[in-house]
Parts: structure tokens; C-alpha cells; sequence
């Protein structure tokens, strides 16, 4: 392609500044997390580990984070048995309002996250409170699980346009049953669409914030309420600096693991 | 394999009987889900918005279930409430151009210049942020612009000053959260571009600018409008970064979340919670016109 080097030398730079922009902040919270000082102030005089050991003995945060992966292995669950149904139904089937089906399904996640979160919130308290149920980790299941379909149903309905239904004729015709079908042939193929879409979604219930101020009770405190509850006390600066270098640290997991499973990022 | 073909028993026997009639296999998918999203979820926002025409009492605090416009009427004689909101369509067009400005040179960096293995690990490279939590990253910006911040400590040589939290922090931290939503589109419809086309345009003599104007902007427009969806609507529903970095500004978010929690008026809250509601909805009527809606 015709383009000068001053353009060449221009859009490299443009790369190389973009990521930086995108990298300093987040290195600059892992270094902040070793910072010996109790008041923040860059550049750190000190570095130290002391606080990793504290926050790792912090009972707050500990059950912030269990509190926070029991909500989204719950979340999750219940979208991937929601979104593969939905998947199923708009893809091997013809029926009226079809089309709606797909944006009712992107609907909880194209909203802004306050109205699903008060509107979720306005119903439970006037439908559950009559049946002794109140908010808690339960409401925060189904509060993350509406906006957490999109991500299975999206991987689900991708992976069953391609399979398309030649392997599910041949079962048939071979004897087995829809079940069996389904247990011994589709799912297996399903499986690999089924974890990218499980893992997005426990990623985006893991880290959600506003509906879950909304759903959970006072009780209930999640890792990231947990850290927004902390953030503006100074006194407790030092082990929201690690939670925070700890949670970048933890990013990387998803997508190394995603790159194992499919062998594309983009699969996601 | 004996269990595959035995025939009988009340699970094959189901199993039949869905076969046979695909509609019944249809209401069985269907239902679970459409029970959850239609009757759970869309109920709970239809009955959001009738509360908006509701009231509430202003001595007891409880909610007056008859029929008006008067939360309407005041968003609208309210000049408080017309500043929140301009503020905040401002705040997620800054946000949005931001975005497509740093955004365009990157993704076409990536698409364009750099080679396929090169190309991989960029593209690894963008997303794995996105994966990094929400708060963590506001939280980066909030130690980027603090008084004895990271941003001071870099302009201080040069006699100058970062701007301290504010609007401008909420822009530069929104603009930064949702970039990869704004750069993989880009990216996305850069590299079904041929790279034949630009070389045609090179060999009929078109220079690097009318090269931009006329072959890679009509292809790369739908890209950054489809980006410009994420990035418009999700700072326009923001409340949490403003509040990390914007010291005492308030957007429209803020506005419902206060109603809702400090003011006790939900009522009100859903008035306001419909303005960002429906200017999404304007902005996507408009933005399917482009034909952008295709790409996402």
C-alpha cells in the first residue's frame, strides 16, 4: 500500500502510545500495591509485600470473593441453561416473533445497568417480600443471570449455525432418541461454545457492579461492592490497592484459557 | 450401546412424543427463557415505567399509585434536570470521539501494517483489559489524576498541571473503559477491506489523504458508528466512574441513583431513568439508517 513514511512512522506511533495508554494505568495500581506508604504518593519512596499477606488475611475481602464467585458459578449456570434453550429455539426453528426473541435477549445488557437495576429492584421488593424472601444472593443470581444469557445464547446460536443438523439426522435415523441425541451427539459439539460463553459470563457477573447495588441485600457484599464500599476510606488505601493488582493480575486467566479453548480470541 | 435402543419407558416414550410434534419440542425451549425475559424482566421494566407516572408522598414517603404527568413536568421545568442531561449526552459524545480518534489509527494499525503473528498478539493485546474489572480500572485513573498522582508527578517537570478529578478525569476514564469496545469494530471491518483496493487507489494515483476519503472511510464509517453504540450508551448510563474520578459532578445517573436511594422517590427515579432510555433509542433509530447495526 502507498503510504508515505512520515504516515507509517505517524500510525506506529499512534500503536505503540494507545497501548501504553492502555497499560500504564494498570501497571501503575500492581506497583502502587507494593507501595510501603499508607498515604498514596507517586512515585513510592518504599516498596513492601506486607500488604498482599494483610489483604490475604482480610475477612472482609475473603468473603467478598467467595460471596462474589458463588453469585456468578450461580449466574452462570442458570444463563447457560437459559441462553442454549433460547439458542436452540431461534435457530432450528421458524416461528412468529423470531426476531424478538434476539433482542429480548440483549435487551438486559443494551440498557443502561441503573434501570435494569432498579426495575428488578422495584419488583422483587413488591412481588418476593409478599413470600418472606428478601433481597440477598439469591436476587443477585438473578439479577447477574438476565443480563449474563446474552453472552451463551451468542456463543451457542454461532456454533449451532455452523454444526447445522446433518450429525443430528444421522443420530436419528440411527435409533437414538431426542435425548440421546442431544446427550451423546449435540452437547459434545456444543461444549467448547458453551465454556467461551460460560467464562464471558462469569467474568461479567464477577465484575458487576450496579445492578448488583441494586439486587443484593445489605448483607450480601460482593468483591466489587466491597471494593467500591473501601475506596474512598484512606485507612483502608493499601489493601484496595492489592484486591485491585490482584483482580489485573486474575485477567489474564480468562484469556489464556479462552485462547486454549478455541484458538481465537475472537471466538469470545 | 444396549441402553441407546431399548425401547419403552417414560423417558423414551417423551422422547417420541417430541419428535413427533416439533411445536411442542418449540414450547419446551421457549418456555423457560421466555418466562424469565418476558415475564420477569420485561414485567419488571414495564412496571418501572408505569411508576413513573406515579408520585410520592412527600410527608409519609410512600408511593402514591395515581396516574399523572407531574414527574414529567418537572424534568422538564426543572433547569437542574435539562443541565444533567446536556451534561451527560456531552459527557458520552466527548467519550465516543474520543474513542473513535484514538481508536481509528490503532485498529488500523493492526489491520493494515502490522503481520498476522504481529496482528494475533495485538488484537490479545486490546482485549485482555476488558477483562480486567470495571472498578479496578477507574480506580487506576482515580490514582492517575490524584493530587500527588501519577499524572502531577509526569507534568510537574514541565511547570503544568493534570486537571484533578472532574469532568474532564470522567471523560479521560470512560473514553479509556470502553476503547476496546470502540477499537475491535474498527479493526473488525478494516481487515475485510482488500488490501488490493488501496493498492489500486496508490496506482491510480490517489495520495495517502484521498485514499482515506474515498476507499478506507466509507468501509470503516458503519465500524465506528457500530462502536459508537458501546461507547455512547454505556457512558450515558454511567454513574460509578463519575463518582470515582468526578469529584462533584453529577450525570444523569447519579440523578436516578440519588432518587432512588438518598431522596426515597422511586417514582421520580424512573422518570429520570427514562430520558438515557430514550435518547438510546433515538440514537439507534438514527444509527440504523447507516446500516451500522449489521456489524455488531
Amino acid at each position: 500500500m502507498t503510504l508515505t513514511r512520515g504516515a507509517r512512522v505517524a500510525l506506529r506511533l499512534a500503536m505503540v502510545l494507545g497501548l501504553a495508554v492502555i497499560y500504564v494505568p494498570l501497571l501503575v495500581v500492581l506497583v502502587n500495591s507494593f507501595n510501603a506508604d499508607k498515604a498514596f504518593g507517586w512515585p513510592p519512596s518504599h516498596l513492601t509485600g506486607q500488604w498482599w499477606s494483610r489483604a490475604w488475611e482480610n475477612g472482609g475481602v475473603r468473603s467478598a470473593l467467595w460471596t462474589s464467585v458463588k453469585a456468578g458459578i450461580g449466574a452462570t449456570l442458570v444463563a447457560s441453561v437459559l441462553g442454549t434453550m433460547a439458542a436452540f429455539a431461534v435457530q432450528r426453528y421458524r416461528f412468529f416473533g423470531r426476531e424478538t426473541v434476539s433482542l429480548l435477549v440483549i435487551l438486559p445488557i443494551a440498557l443502561p445497568g441503573i434501570v435494569t437495576g432498579i426495575a428488578l429492584n422495584n419488583a422483587f421488593r413488591t412481588v418476593l417480600s409478599p413470600f418472606g424472601i428478601q433481597l440477598g444472593l439469591f436476587t443477585v443470581v438473578v439479577g447477574h443471570a438476565t443480563f449474563c444469557i446474552v453472552t451463551v445464547y451468542n456463543n451457542v446460536l454461532a456454533r449451532l449455525r455452523r454444526l447445522g443438523t446433518g450429525v443430528e439426522e444421522a443420530s436419528a435415523d440411527l435409533g437414538a432418541d431426542t435425548f440421546q441425541t442431544f446427550r451423546y451427539v449435540t452437547f459434545p459439539l456444543l461444549r467448547s461454545a458453551l465454556l467461551a460463553g460460560g467464562l464471558l459470563s462469569f467474568a461479567l457477573s464477577f465484575d458487576e457492579i450496579i445492578v448488583t447495588t441494586f439486587t443484593a441485600g445489605p448483607g450480601v457484599e460482593t468483591l466489587p461492592i466491597w471494593i467500591f464500599n473501601n475506596l474512598f476510606r484512606p485507612t483502608q488505601a493499601p489493601i484496595v490497592n492489592v484486591v485491585a493488582a490482584a483482580l489485573i493480575v486474575l485477567s489474564v486467566v480468562p484469556v489464556y484459557i479462552a485462547q486454549r479453548v478455541s484458538g481465537d480470541t475472537r471466538a469470545i | 450401546m444396549s441402553t441407546l435402543t431399548s425401547p419403552g419407558g417414560p423417558v423414551r416414550r417423551l422422547a417420541g412424543l417430541l419428535h413427533r410434534r416439533p411445536y411442542l419440542r418449540l414450547a419446551g425451549l421457549l418456555s423457560a427463557p421466555l418466562l424469565w425475559l418476558v415475564v420477569a424482566y420485561l414485567g419488571s421494566l414495564g412496571a418501572l415505567f408505569l411508576a413513573a407516572f406515579w408520585t410520592t408522598d412527600v410527608f409519609t414517603g410512600n408511593v402514591v399509585k395515581q396516574f399523572g404527568l407531574a414527574n414529567f413536568q418537572e424534568l422538564w421545568n426543572q433547569s437542574v434536570y435539562r443541565t444533567v442531561t446536556l451534561r451527560s449526552v456531552g459527557v458520552a459524545v466527548a467519550v465516543t470521539v474520543a474513542d473513535s480518534l484514538v481508536a481509528f489509527p490503532m485498529a488500523f494499525y493492526m489491520a493494515k501494517m502490522a503481520s498476522p503473528r504481529a496482528q494475533r498478539w495485538l488484537v490479545i493485546a486490546v482485549l485482555t483489559p476488558l477483562w480486567a474489572s470495571y472498578l479496578v480500572k477507574a480506580y487506576a485513573w482515580r490514582i492517575m489524576f490524584s493530587g500527588s498522582g501519577v499524572l502531577n508527578w509526569l507534568l510537574d517537570p514541565f511547570g503544568l498541571h493534570g486537571p484533578g478529578y472532574g469532568l474532564p478525569a470522567t471523560i479521560v476514564t470512560l473514553a479509556y473503559l470502553w476503547l476496546p469496545y470502540m477499537i475491535l469494530p474498527i479493526y473488525a471491518g478494516l481487515e475485510r477491506l482488500p488490501n488490493s483496493l488501496l493498492d489500486a487507489a496508490g496506482d491510480l494515483g490517489a495520495r495517502s489523504f484521498r485514499t482515506f476519503r474515498t476507499i478506507i472511510w466509507p468501509v470503516a464509517f458503519p465500524a465506528v458508528v457500530a462502536g459508537s453504540v458501546f461507547t455512547f450508551s454505556l457512558s450515558l448510563g454511567d454513574y460509578i466512574s463519575v463518582k470515582i474520578v468526578g469529584g462533584r459532578s453529577q450525570l444523569i445517573g447519579n440523578v436516578v441513583y440519588d432518587n432512588v436511594g438518598a431522596a426515597n422517590n422511586l417514582p421520580f427515579a424512573a422518570a429520570v431513568a427514562t430520558v438515557p432510555v430514550a435518547i438510546m433509542v433515538i440514537y439507534l433509530v438514527a444509527v440504523r439508517r447507516t446500516g451500522a447495526l449489521e456489524n455488531l
